[in-house]
């Protein structure tokens, strides 16, 4: 299919919008009428025709103003994109998963031809088209790791394995939940997880790390993550705490529900095999109250999740000071009528909204 | 919790992917070792891998079905080949010999997708690779994966004899300064001393071989004040022959013999239950089991479990321990 892609911002007038196209293929997170972490992690291994699960690499209508506001974060602030020393071979094994994947999934919009280790690679959304020597950094613009993520949506983690746990130290971080790369560089899996309030008591990450170390080549693993934004905004960095943090208090019952979205993470994890180091792309797909209500039985449950989320996890979300408000316009939108077990929308089986 | 999908499952981990090969190639270096080389039956190329990485191979031995994990030791940019390097041990359970014995040019043969317990680590400023005898085979792919990216390496080889010096002549005549050898029969032996004092800074030291080897390189790089991660050291054990035994799982509400040259991983697969695994070598830790009930003596072998959890009864290595007495049940 070709994807027409949007013109829009993530900043300033935030022009962003979902198609309806968008809306029916949003990862909507919670798949019963309550939430709590849990590892929930399975195969990224395909998924249904036309989902976000498909491709190793969902591409969408966002893409180009993705990569646009991209470049913008990086040239404002080039510590967003690090690498130390000892993971640029993870960076190659990065670009020849992202070009290998996207030229197999988007034939009509990526292409790669390789003849040795001379590649020939054509980004025909971005307008990009590089002949380079693979492995030889001297041929490309950019590090491996910087040319292919800013050409790539989601945050990318690459993460070095020794001594039986996992190191932050590479990535390309300017689309995400309030948490720093330049902080974070260099830290173990521990330390980075430190701040999450519940899950170090309950053995979340303990068991969570166990499972990561043990992903092989081959066998790619994906699980949705969720936090809340106000006003689509796609660097909600600590970095710019200061411009994003007081959109917080622009939220009235009148704007919310084209102001206040739903963040969420399609997290996936690959190991690379020339490096051994594991990646974990985070692709954040936004969505506005008002699109999500489209969805009677999301409209539903999104009340009912966010009525009843601890106070801990509305706090370390991000969202504490303004839940009685959203929940004040989510009522709206709950009838107390049952809801159907699973994510997806179920729009033939669920009744409208009653009130 | 948020699940993805509906009806997902979690994924388990038992083994990585297969991948369908050819034998396309046998060559024995001397009495006891010989190369199997591989092609997919498919005609694409494999995975590229990291060097220090094993492929489990299957192979059906009549009614038995084995899995056996050997070192990659072809360079990780080739693509067309996988080669792996195989010691007989002609007392062992027998998946040695019947590779040497039974597999044949033209074979076809099941390989997992390559997976590395035994990674270089690419921070270090220089690799210094302690091998004996067969344990040579990991470096082979590492030496040429650090050729490649020009790293610094350095090895000491120690073999029985130069007739079972697997690899000697292509080592020494393609990187005379990296690469020394000593010989058991010639009195040569490392000097374990001198050779870790003189390492610049930024050394990483990696042993494989016997575990006698392994135990010797550990402790003296220890005693000399090295930190424990910087020495990396690779050893998969093979499960040992034993007395048969009676185990009971819970879970599955199944019980079963394990015989003399079975593990008891391969009679819990046998019963079509399946932990997960990795190395099936007592290292990675994936088919660590609970144990509800016993009432006999554990033979634990694993590298895994802590002493206590030797000690306490309730944890077993169902891929390299056995067990002897009259009751023994599992969470499985």
């Amino acid at each position: 299919m070709t994807i027409q892609f949007n013109d829009e911002t993530f900043r300033d007038d935030y022009s962003f919008h979902n198609s309806q196209r968008a809306i029916d293929r949003f990862p909507f997170p919670f798949h019963e009428d309550s939430y709590m972490y849990s590892v929930n992690m399975e195969q990224h291994q395909g998924g249904p025709a036309d989902s976000i699960y498909e491709k190793r690499f969902d591409v969408d209508e966002h893409y180009v103003a993705e990569m646009r506001d991209r470049a913008m974060v990086l040239a404002d602030d080039p510590l967003r994109c690090q690498s130390l020393p000892h993971m640029i071979l993870a960076g190659w094994d990065l670009l020849e998963l992202i070009m290998v994947s996207k030229s197999e999934d988007y034939p009509d919009l990526f292409e790669l031809h390789r003849n040795g280790n001379k590649w020939h690679w054509i980004n025909k959304p971005m307008g990009i088209e590089d002949h380079f020597v693979f492995m030889d950094e001297t041929t490309l613009p950019y590090g491996p790791m910087e040319y292919i993520t800013r050409q790539t949506q989601g945050d990318f983690c690459v993460l070095d394995q020794r001594e039986d746990n996992l190191w932050m130290d590479a990535g390309t971080v300017t689309t995400q939940a309030d948490w720093s790369l330049d902080f974070d560089i260099g830290m173990n899996f521990f330390e980075w997880h430190a701040p999450v309030p519940l899950a170090h008591e309950k053995g979340i990450f303990k068991r969570a790390l166990k499972f990561l170390l043990s992903i092989q080549q081959g066998a790619p693993a994906r699980r949705l993550n969720w936090t809340m934004t106000v006003n689509p905004l796609l660097d909600t960095s600590p970095e710019n705490y200061h411009k994003w943090g007081v959109q917080k208090n622009t939220l009235t019952l009148e704007n919310l529900g084209s102001k206040q979205h739903l963040r969420v993470e399609l997290q996936t994890f690959f190991r690379l095999p020339r490096s051994n180091a594991l990646v974990f792309p985070i692709r954040c797909y936004l969505m506005s109250f008002q699109d999500i209500v489209s969805k009677p039985k999301w409209g539903r449950r999104l009340h009912r999740v966010v009525r009843d989320l601890p106070e801990e996890l509305a706090t370390y979300k991000g969202f504490i000071d303004n839940r009685s408000m959203m929940l004040e316009f989510l009522a709206r939108y709950d009838d107390g009528l049952p809801t159907s077990f699973g994510v997806w929308p179920d729009e033939q089986g669920t009744p409208a909204l009653q009130k | 919790m948020s699940a993805p999908a509906p009806n997902s499952t979690a994924p388990k981990i038992m083994g990585a992917e297969k991948i369908k090969v050819i034998v396309s190639n046998i060559v024995p270096l001397n009495d006891l070792v010989t190369r199997f080389e591989f092609k997919r039956t498919d005609g694409t190329i494999f995975p590229t891998f990291s060097g220090g990485a094993h492929t489990m191979i299957e192979m059906q031995d009549g009614d038995l079905k084995r899995m056996n994990p050997y070192s990659l030791m072809s360079d990780p940019a080739e693509r067309d080949t996988y080669a792996i390097s195989v010691r007989r041990d002609d007392h062992g359970r027998g998946g040695s010999l019947f590779l040497h014995q039974k597999v044949q040019v033209g074979d076809t043969m099941t390989l997992s997708y390559p997976v590395n317990l035994f990674s270089l680590d690419l921070r270090a400023r220089k690799h210094l690779f302690i091998a004996g005898g067969i344990g040579i085979t990991p470096f082979m792919a590492q030496i040429k994966q650090l050729n490649a990216a020009n790293g610094k390496w350095e090895l000491h080889y120690s073999c029985r004899s130069p007739e079972l010096g697997s690899y000697v002549d292509e080592l020494t005549s393609k990187h005379p300064h990296s690469a020394n050898v000593y010989y058991d029969d010639q009195k040569q032996f490392i000097d374990l001393h001198t050779l870790l004092d003189g390492q610049p800074i930024g050394t990483h030291l990696y042993v494989c071989g016997p575990k006698g080897m392994i135990d010797w390189v550990r402790k003296t790089a220890a005693a000399a004040g090295w930190p424990k991660a910087h020495v990396h050291h690779e050893e998969f054990l093979a499960p040992k022959p034993g007395k048969p035994f009676a185990v009971r799982l819970a879970k599955s509400g199944l019980a079963v013999e394990v015989g003399a040259h079975e593990s008891l991983l391969e009679a819990i697969e046998r019963l079509g239950v399946e932990p997960p695994y990795l190395c099936r070598g007592g290292a990675c830790g994936q088919c660590e089991t609970d144990v509800l009930e016993s009432d006999g003596t554990f033979i634990h072998r694993d590298h895994w479990l802590e002493d206590y959890e030797h000690a306490s009864g309730t944890k077993i290595m169902p891929c390299v321990s056995r067990f002897e007495g009259k009751t023994l049940v599992l969470d499985r």
